[in-house]
C-alpha cells in the first residue's frame, strides 16, 4: 500500500478508511522491508505501538494525527534515544523532548524511528556515521549511492516510502542537498524560524531545523507545525508564522526571479545545467520575469564556511568529554587522558578533522586571518543577497553540482566532498531560506534537484515558486 | 605617606591590579532558571543548560543584567549600550560545556572609580578597568573519595560580576581598603550579598614591583583568594619574594600563583596552566546584548543612597569626621543601624558623636564577645537611641549606661524599663544628696581637716564615698558642687 502525501493520508484517516493502527502497521511493514538500506539508527516496533494508543482517540482536528514521521537522530527525543549518529552519544537518553518534535508530537503523529545522518551533521553523504553508511533507495544494478548528507536518513526514509514526512537540520545544505540526491522536497527555512532547542549542535550560528516530504504542499504543511518562537532559544524569531499550505499559490505572474551567473561553475554536468533552463523556462511560462543577477562573494562561500561552522563545532562538541554523559573511555590514568581517550575513541575522523580545523582557526595569533576575515566575508555574501532581493523575489539556482555519487566515491577526499554544498553554503550563511525539490533527471535516471532561494522569512514566496514547478511533473 | 619598600639594595614601588569576582545577588543562574542557594544538595540546582546536555541553549537572565548595570552606576562607571558574550574555551571536569560564557571584548560596563580613604583623612580614587559578566563553575570535589573525583554543579552558571581595576594599587592596606569599598558598594546596591568566607566574593591580585620611575616591572597573578587577611598576607609574602629575586639578579617570571593559607606562602599553579589559549569568540547562541539609555535612566533610579553620598552626609549633618563617617558607612548594615539610632530622638543628631561611640566601641564589643552581627543584635536601635538620650539628659550616668547596655543586651529590655525596676535614676535631688554629703563629713573628720589644710585630691575620696553611699546613682556635677560648698563652709 502506497500513499501519495501526508493530505491523501489524512483524507483517508478522516473518511475512517484507514486507522492509525493501520497506517503504523502498513509504516512497519515496509521499515522491515527494507532494513537493508539502514535508513534508521533506532527502530522499535513497540515504541510505534505505544504512539498508536495515544494518537488513536486524538481529534482529527490535530493536522498531523497518525502521519508517520521519521526524525533525524539529531533531534533529542524522549521516548527514543538520541545519537548524532556518534559513538560518543551512543545509548544517550534524553529526559527532553525537542521543540521541533514536540511540535510534531502536539499534533498527533506518529515517530517511526530516529534517521541516521552523518556523525553530529558533519558530512555530505551520511558515510561519517558511527553506525554505517545509509543507502540511496534509488540505487540500481549494485552500485550502492550516497543519499547525500548531513539528513541522508531522513531524505531516504521519505524516498522509501518508510514515513510520509521527516525532520532534517541543514546548515550548508544538510537538507537541500539529500532532498536533491533522493529526489524529494526538502526545505531549510529562514535560521531562526524553527527553534533549536534539543537539537544537537553542529555550527549554532547556521543549523536550522527544516523538513523533507513527497511533495512541496506536504512540506508546508510540516513547516507550519514547527516553526515559531521560543524564549529558549535566543536565537529563535519572534514572527508570525503564515498559513503556507493554505497560502499556496502557484501564479507567478509579476514575480522576478534573479538567475546568479557565479552559480555556473565549471565542472557541472550538461544534464544539471540542463535541468536549470528548463526550470527558468517553465517560470517564465506561468508569467515570471528572469533577472541575470550576480552574487559577487559567492566563490568565498565556501571557504568561509569551513571556517566558522568548524570554529564554532570545535566548540560546541567540546561537551561531550566522558564526563556527564555518554561515552568514557576505560582506565585513564589522569583527568587529561581521560579526555584524550574519550574523544579521540568517541569522534569519527570527519568529527575530529572539523574539532581540529575549528581549534585552529580560533587559536591565538589566527583567530584574525580566519575566524574574523569570515566573519566579514560572511557580512559581505549576506549583503550580496539583500542587494539582489531589491529587485527580485527568489533565486533560482541548481541544489547541488552532481546526482547522487556512488558511495565509495569522495570518501578519502574532504576537499571533493566538500565542493558538493557549493549552492547550498551561500543561502545559510545569510541566514535566509531554501528549498530544493526533484526537477528532471540525469541520464542514468536519477533525480536533480533545483533550489529556490528567499528572502528572510519569505517561505511563502518559494513555496508558491515550488509549487508552481512541481506541476510540471504531475 | 610613602609606599616605597626599602629593600636591601635600594626602595622599590610595589603596583597592584585587583580582578574581584562578585557573584550577583540572584535567585536564579545568569543563564537558566535554576536556583542559586549557597550550601544545597549537591546537584539539586542544576538545569539541563548548566548540565550542557546536547541541544540546551543559554538564555540571559534579565534581572542578571540589570544588576550589573546598578553595579556599574554604582562605581561610576561608564555603561556600555552594545556589549557581547563569548565562548572561553577549556576542558575541566566542572565545567560542562567545555567553555566559559564571559564577555571579552565588549564587557557590560567600562572605565569608572572608587574613592579609599584613609586614616589620617586623605583619600584616593583607584579606576576600573571594566566590569563583565560570566558564568561561575562548577566545583570538583578531591577529598571525598582516595580515587575518584566528584562534581557539584550548583555553582555551575551562577552570574559572577568580574570587576577589574587599573594597577593604581600601592599596598597590601589599599588593596583591603579597596575590596572593602567595592564590598561595601556591592552591598548597597543589593548586588551581592558580599559575603567572602562562602565565595560570594573572590579576587585574583595581580603583583608587580619597580624601582620608582622605573616602568612596570614583570607581573604575577595570585588566584582565588577569599577573604581580605589572605590577600594582605599574600601581596606581602609575594612583593617581599619579588624584590628579593630581582635583588639577587634573578627576573620575575609572569606567573599563574596559588597562595597557601597555612604557610602564608604562593607557589606556581600547574605549568599547563600557562599554555591556556582560551580561543574567545562570540557566542553564537546569544545575541549581542543591547541596552537602551532609557532603561539605564530607569535604573539610575532605583539606585540607593552610596556609601560615598552617605559619608557626606554624615560630615555635614552630623558633622563627623572623614574617617568616622567612612568606617561608619563602609558596612551597611552598621550605617542603617546608625541612622536609626540617631532618628530616635531630634536631639541625638547634636551627639552623633556619643551615639558613633556607643555604637562602635560599646555596641561592638558586646557583639563580638557574642559572635554576633550588627543585624542580630538584641539591642535594637530604638532602645540604643532611648539609652543614649538618657546619658545626655543625665537620667544616668555614662557608668551606670554600660550596666544598662549589658542588661539590655541580655534581656532586650527597654532601657526606661531596667533603670526603673532597678531604680537606677540618677539621683538629682540636691535634699537627698546633701544628706548624702553631710553623712560623709560626720564620717570622716580626720579627712575633712586634712582636705581644710590644703590637700585638695582628698576631694575625690569624698565624691567616692557619697557615690557609693548613693549606690552610684547620685548626679556626678551636683554632688562636686554640694561636696564644694559643704567642705568650704566648714573652715
Amino acid at each position: 500500500m502506497e500513499f501519495k502525501s501526508i493530505s491523501q493520508l489524512k483524507s483517508l484517516l478522516d473518511e475512517n478508511k484507514i486507522s492509525v493502527k493501520e497506517i503504523a502497521e502498513t509504516y512497519i511493514k515496509k521499515i522491515n522491508e527494507n532494513k537493508d538500506l539502514n535508513i534508521f539508527i533506532y527502530f522499535n516496533e513497540d515504541k510505534i505501538h505505544d504512539q498508536v494508543k495515544e494518537t488513536e482517540n486524538l481529534s482529527n482536528d490535530n493536522v498531523l494525527k497518525g502521519i508517520p514521521i521519521a526524525v533525524k537522530d539529531l533531534f533529542c527525543t524522549k521516548n527514543m534515544p538520541t545519537t548524532a549518529a556518534s559513538k560518543i552519544l551512543e545509548n544517550f537518553k534524553p529526559t527532553y523532548e525537542s521543540f521541533v518534535t514536540q511540535k510534531l508530537i502536539d499534533q498527533g503523529s506518529i515517530f517511526v524511528g530516529k534517521t541516521n545522518l552523518d556523525e553530529f551533521a558533519m558530512g555530505s553523504a551520511t558515510n561519517t556515521s558511527f553506525f554505517g553508511n545509509t543507502i540511496n533507495p534509488l540505487s540500481k544494478n549494485n552500485n550502492p549511492l550516497a543519499p547525500g548528507g548531513s539528513s541522508g536518513g531522513s531524505a531516504a526514509a521519505v524516498a522509501a516510502d518508510l514515513c510520509l514526512g521527516a525532520t532534517g537540520t541543514d546548515t550548508g545544505g544538510s537538507i537541500r542537498q539529500p532532498a536533491s540526491f533522493c529526489g524529494v522536497v526538502g526545505i531549510k527555512p529562514t535560521y531562526g524560524l524553527c527553534s533549536r532547542w534539543g537539537i544537537a549542535a553542529f555550527a549554532s550560528s547556521l543549523d536550522q531545523a527544516g523538513v523533507f516530504s513527497k511533495n512541496v504542499t506536504d512540506s508546508s504543511i510540516l513547516l507550519e507545525v514547527i516553526a515559531g518562537h521560543d524564549q529558549r532559544d535566543s536565537t529563535s524569531s519572534n514572527v508570525k508564522i503564515p498559513s503556507f499550505s493554505k497560502n499556496l499559490n502557484s501564479d507567478l505572474r509579476g514575480k522576478v526571479i534573479g538567475i546568479p551567473k557565479e552559480y555556473t561553475v565549471d565542472g557541472i554536468s550538461d544534464e544539471i545545467n540542463q535541468v536549470w533552463e528548463d526550470a527558468i523556462k517553465s517560470l517564465e511560462k506561468k508569467g515570471a520575469k528572469i533577472k541575470h543577477i550576480s552574487l559577487p562573494h559567492t566563490k568565498y562561500a565556501l571557504p568561509t564556511y569551513y571556517i566558522i561552522a568548524p570554529a564554532e563545532a570545535s566548540s560546541n562538541l567540546a561537551r561531550y568529554d566522558g564526563v556527564k554523559y555518554g561515552y568514557r573511555a576505560e582506565n585513564p590514568k589522569s583527568l587529561d587522558e581521560m579526555y584524550e581517550l574519550t574523544r579521540s575513541e568517541g569522534f569519527g575522523k570527519e568529527v575530529k578533522r572539523r574539532i581540529l580545523i575549528g581549534t585552529y582557526v580560533l587559536s591565538a595569533g589566527y583567530y584574525d586571518a580566519y575566524y574574523l576575515k569570515a566573519q566579514k566575508v560572511r557580512k559581505l555574501i549576506a549583503n550580496d543577497f539583500i542587494e539582489v532581493f531589491s529587485d527580485c523575489d527568489f533565486i533560482l539556482t541548481p541544489t547541488a553540482p552532481s546526482a547522487a555519487f556512488s558511495l565509495n566515491e569522495k570518501q578519502d577526499d574532504p576537499i571533493k566532498m566538500y565542493l558538493n554544498d557549493v549552492f547550498t553554503v551561500p543561502a545559510s550563511l545569510a541566514g535566509i531560506p531554501g528549498i530544493s525539490i526533484p526537477y528532471g533527471h540525469d541520464k542514468e535516471g536519477l533525480p536533480l534537484g533545483i533550489q529556490l532561494l528567499g528572502k528572510h522569512y519569505n517561505e511563502q514566496e518559494i513555496f508558491n515558486a515550488a509549487f508552481a514547478l512541481e506541476k510540471d511533473y504531475e | 605617606m610613602s609606599n616605597l619598600i626599602k629593600g636591601k639594595k635600594h626602595d622599590w614601588e610595589t603596583v597592584i591590579g585587583l580582578e574581584i569576582h562578585a557573584q550577583v545577588k540572584s535567585n536564579s543562574k545568569l543563564f537558566s532558571s535554576s536556583s542559586t542557594t549557597f550550601g544545597s544538595k549537591p546537584n539539586s540546582q542544576v538545569s539541563l543548560v548548566d548540565a550542557a546536555m546536547p541541544g540546551m541553549l543559554p538564555v540571559i537572565n534579565k534581572y542578571c543584567i540589570e544588576q550589573a548595570i546598578k553595579t556599574g552606576i554604582g562605581l561610576n562607571a561608564k555603561i556600555n549600550n552594545y556589549s557581547i558574550f563569548d565562548r572561553k574555551n577549556y576542558f575541566y571536569a566542572d565545567l560542562p560545556q567545555g567553555y566559559q560564557i564571559s564577555q571579552y571584548k565588549h564587557p557590560i560596563v567600562g572605565e569608572g572609580k572608587v574613592t579609599i580613604d584613609f586614616k589620617d583623612g586623605s583619600s584616593k580614587d583607584i579606576r576600573i578597568v571594566r566590569l563583565h559578566l560570566e558564568q561561575d563553575a562548577g566545583k570538583s570535589l578531591h577529598d571525598q573519595n582516595p580515587t575518584k573525583t566528584y562534581v557539584d554543579l550548583n555553582r555551575s552558571g551562577v552570574a559572577l560580576m568580574e570587576i577589574v581595576s587599573e594597577p593604581d594599587i600601592r599596598n597590601a592596606d589599599e588593596a583591603g581598603l579597596y575590596i572593602n569599598k567595592i564590598r561595601s558598594i556591592l552591598m548597597y546596591l543589593d548586588t551581592c550579598d558580599g559575603n567572602m568566607q562562602e565565595g560570594s566574593l573572590r579576587a585574583d591580585v595581580n603583583i608587580s614591583v619597580r624601582k620608582p620611575g622605573d616602568d612596570y616591572g614583570t607581573r604575577c597573578e595570585i588566584k582565588n583568594l577569599n577573604s581580605i587577611k589572605f590577600i594582605k598576607q599574600a601581596i606581602n609574602y609575594e612583593v617581599k619574594r619579588q624584590i628579593e629575586v630581582l635583588e639577587e639578579g634573578g627576573v620575575i617570571e609572569q606567573n599563574t600563583l596559588l597562595f597557601n593559607t597555612s604557610t602564608g606562602k604562593t607557589r606556581p599553579m600547574r605549568s599547563k596552566e600557562e599554555a591556556h589559549d582560551y580561543r574567545y569568540f562570540p557566542d553564537p547562541d546569544l545575541l549581542p546584548l543591547v541596552i537602551g539609555q532609557s532603561e539605564i535612566e530607569n535604573l539610575k533610579n532605583e539606585i540607593p543612597e552610596l556609601p560615598d553620598d552617605r559619608k557626606k552626609r554624615y560630615i555635614n549633618e552630623y558633622n563627623l569626621s572623614n574617617y568616622d563617617a567612612s568606617v561608619l558607612t563602609s558596612d551597611k548594615s552598621v550605617s542603617d543601624f546608625f541612622d536609626s539610632v540617631i532618628k530616635v530622638d531630634s536631639r541625638l543628631k547634636k551627639s552623633s558623636k556619643i551615639v558613633v561611640n556607643w555604637i562602635t566601641s560599646e555596641l561592638f564589643s558586646l557583639l563580638n564577645e557574642n559572635d554576633l552581627e550588627i543585624n542580630n543584635s538584641p539591642i535594637t536601635p530604638e532602645n540604643l537611641g532611648k539609652l543614649v538620650k538618657l546619658i545626655i539628659d543625665d537620667v544616668i550616668s555614662g557608668k551606670i549606661a554600660k550596666d544598662v547596655l549589658l542588661e539590655m543586651f541580655k534581656t532586650k529590655k527597654d532601657p526606661d524599663k531596667i533603670i526603673e525596676d532597678k531604680g537606677l535614676k540618677q539621683v538629682t535631688d540636691t535634699s537627698l544628696i546633701e544628706t548624702i554629703v553631710d553623712d560623709v563629713i560626720d564620717e570622716n573628720h580626720k579627712m575633712v581637716d586634712q582636705y581644710l589644710l590644703g590637700k585638695d585630691k582628698l576631694l575625690g575620696f569624698f565624691v567616692g564615698q557619697a557615690m557609693k553611699k548613693s549606690k552610684g546613682k547620685a548626679n556626678p556635677k551636683i554632688l562636686n558642687e554640694i561636696l564644694k560648698e559643704k567642705l568650704s563652709k566648714k573652715n
